[in-house]
């Protein structure tokens, strides 16, 4: 047998683009107000969590500008992004409805109330490592249906380490599948840093192995990620899957429930700089019009506040309801004693 | 001080503590006894687990045998299946139920079956901890009952303890046995205090009668045993006297002991968080038909989870059987 040499040609460099970019004024402030309903809803959220409105939150500080930069450049008319439990800058920057997306989060029903196809996100899910392959399958059904969408698939440096992860790099590549890839990597997996879960510190370079073009970004610049992700989407629809790794920083805890002091120093926390919404605020350099970009997230989030506490009462039936599309005597049957002896009848 | 369970003057064995705090103990003293075990999975080490479970190990024994290991559920049972094959005795975790099924391919293809495939000359010791069942109000995948799905599996040993004496000491025996044994432990009960006496585990085998009674049995396990102790309590107020059996142990199951107690009552009431079709009610009842058919007052009651997807934390009362539907199912085999 002939053996080939020892790397396969090195695949397409899409980033930084030979020209650069400039993001136009007019997009950067629409990027920053998604990104200040995020922050805001972190903010809020966390307070609800105390006040006991929440039973649990996973706040995205620090992760403004990679989600709402990465989800601004989908095309909702033919695009669907996967997304995971921490990604509420995404729905921020699809302008899908945060009250349907709280619910998830408020224990109402798992996966909120949105639906897919309209508001182009899968539902919240916590098997982390999931979305990757899901978004090759859909990203392949469009290739046959010559829809020209992409799928953008989202999961974090701890998620990188399942195998289904290292599937969807293959399946995708190995069928050319229009899908993005966007990792964010904050650096942690809860208490796991960075060098404990990712061997080399970057999944980006292990795309070169799956023959995938990658790139590599600052993830607290908004408009970087904005543009790169446009370029990856528009190659991915041309030729195959790409992987984005946003490099950024989980400034808040794991969830609600998570005390960071027991594995990180505050210390490390003050190294870091300017939050991604510092910086898009001093790009846009514009006071009045930022405070009101801050008034209109404040009552955005305010209404989702409102729409929250207005009692939505799932009932019991639901739960019986939506295991199947045709319901089994068996289910039917249970949900009957569960009236009776629940007196609902 | 604790209270103690001993006569004055007698040197006190037991010691009052939280399931958290005796599993903890329990690894504490095993891995400081065995130099071939090893605890392992995501955020175990600095953080002492999500539930605290394994804090102060890593601390004390070191990250080569405390070990963090990356995100990846197959990974480590794939890793724990290897390490069983070099003759190490390992202490896997995965962080929750739910997480236990990307694991399922190692698990049941692999480790279950080891021992079968070599002909008993490569035993696949180790115990799994999983953190299991719900009433906790957690989100989905973090309270999931997959007890039947585990006793399905030719070659995986189950438990569940149920206070914290029995995690103690059923954490320290699963590691002494040569299978693989999956371990239950309901997250819902891990603060609830009680004692441990450790120079004596009882009988670690078999069932356990958790409340004495002559009138019906309730046959249940883990979080759900509280329950049916205090519905015995109630129902004693009635005059109806309960027996509550703690099976502890889910495969291989106590025949003999289910048995004696259901042959005493004549009556029998399954109690369990997993869903209904095909849980363990079911291969419980079969039992109790064949081995006391016609010597039972009333066909066997089941009480348990719904078949649907353990719901949001709203609605996880009307899912997991509590005091009131327990009280039914009592009150249908009773009228039978
Ligand atoms: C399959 C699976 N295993 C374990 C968990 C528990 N868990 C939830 S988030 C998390 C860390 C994930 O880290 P990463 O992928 O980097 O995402 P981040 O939390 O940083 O957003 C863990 C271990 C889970 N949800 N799913
Ligand atoms: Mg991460």
């Amino acid at each position: 047998m002939t053996v080939p040499p020892i790397a396969s040609p090195a695949p397409e460099h899409l980033w930084p683009p030979q020209i650069p970019i400039e993001t136009p004024a007019d997009t950067l402030r629409a990027l920053a107000r998604h990104m200040l309903v995020s922050r805001t809803l972190d903010v809020e959220a966390v307070r609800w969590q105390r006040q006991g409105i929440l039973p649990a939150f996973p706040p995205a500080f620090g992760q403004e500008a990679a989600q709402v930069g990465s989800a601004f450049a989908l095309d909702k008319t033919r695009d669907m992004a996967f997304i995971t439990y921490r990604d509420h800058g995404v729905i921020a920057a699809l302008e899908s409805d945060l009250t349907d997306y709280m619910g998830s989060h408020l224990a109402l029903w798992n996966g909120g109330f949105a639906d897919p196809n309209e508001a182009r996100h899968t539902p919240l899910q916590a098997v982390v490592g999931s979305t990757g392959i899901q978004a090759m399958g859909w990203a392949y059904a469009q290739k046959l249906e010559g829809s020209g969408g992409a799928a953008l698939a989202y999961f974090g440096d701890g998620a990188s380490s399942q195998g289904d992860v290292h599937e969807a790099f293959n399946f995708a590549s190995v069928m050319e599948a229009p899908v993005v890839f966007f990792v964010q990597n904050n650096q942690w997996s809860l208490s796991t840093p960075l060098h404990l879960q990712v061997a080399g510190g970057s999944i980006a370079d292990r795309a070169a192995g799956y023959a995938m073009p990658s790139i590599k970004i600052d993830g607290d610049d908004v408009a970087e990620v904005f543009e790169a992700t446009r370029v990856a989407l528009d190659y991915a629809r041309e030729h195959g899957p790409v992987v984005i790794e946003a490099f950024t920083y989980r400034r808040g805890p794991h969830a609600t429930s998570d005390d960071p002091s027991r594995y990180r120093t505050l210390e490390e926390e003050r190294m870091l700089g300017p939050d991604p919404v510092d910086r898009v605020k001093d790009a846009i350099a514009d006071d009045s019009w930022w405070q009101r970009a801050t008034a209109d997230a404040e009552e955005a989030v305010a209404a989702v506040r409102e729409g929250m506490t207005r009692p939505r009462y799932v009932h019991g039936d639901e739960m019986f309801d939506f295991v199947f599309q045709e319901k089994t005597p068996q289910i039917a049957a249970q949900q009957q004693q569960w009236r009776e002896e629940t007196d609902r009848d | 001080m604790t209270e103690t369970l001993v006569p004055q003057g007698a040197v006190p064995t037991a010691q009052s503590l939280s399931t958290q705090q005796a599993l903890n103990r329990a690894m504490r003293d095993i891995l400081a006894s065995d130099p071939k075990s090893l605890v392992f999975g995501e955020d175990v080490g600095k953080l002492g687990g999500v539930f605290r479970v394994t804090d102060g190990l890593q601390a004390e024994f070191g990250a080569e045998r405390v070990i963090d290991t990356p995100l990846a559920e197959s990974g480590i049972l794939g890793m724990a299946a290897g390490l069983a094959m070099a003759g190490y005795r390992p202490i896997p975790e995965v962080q929750f139920d739910g997480f236990a099924y990307p694991a399922m391919n190692q698990l049941i293809s692999q480790i279950a079956r080891t021992n079968y495939r070599t002909r008993g000359t490569m035993p696949m010791q180790m115990v799994l901890r999983i953190p299991s069942y719900g009433g906790i109000r957690a989100p989905e995948l973090h309270g999931e009952s997959i007890e039947s799905t585990l006793a399905h599996v030719p070659g995986l040993k189950v438990v569940s303890p149920s206070n914290p004496h029995q995690a103690y000491h059923l954490l320290r025996k699963a590691h002494e046995m040569p299978d693989p044994v999956m371990f239950m432990e309901p997250k819902s009960r891990y603060w609830n205090r009680g004692d441990v006496d450790f120079d004596n585990p009882g009988d670690l085998a078999g069932s356990l009668v958790a409340h004495e009674g002559e009138d019906l049995t309730i046959i249940t396990w883990g979080a759900m045993v509280a329950k049916a102790v205090e519905v015995a309590e109630l129902a004693a107020e009635d005059e109806v006297s309960i027996e509550v059996i703690d099976a502890r142990w889910l495969k291989p199951l106590d025949e003999e002991g289910l048995v004696a107690s259901v042959a005493k009552t004549g009556r029998a009431v399954v109690v369990h968080e997993a869903p209904r079709t095909a849980g363990l009610g079911a291969e419980i009842g079969q039992l109790l038909t064949e081995r006391l058919w016609g010597r039972m007052q009333a066909p066997v009651e089941r009480v348990t989870g719904y078949d649907v997807p353990t719901p949001a934390g709203d609605l996880e009362d009307e899912y997991i059987p509590g005091i009131d539907r327990i009280l039914f199912g009592v009150q249908r085999s009773l009228e039978y």
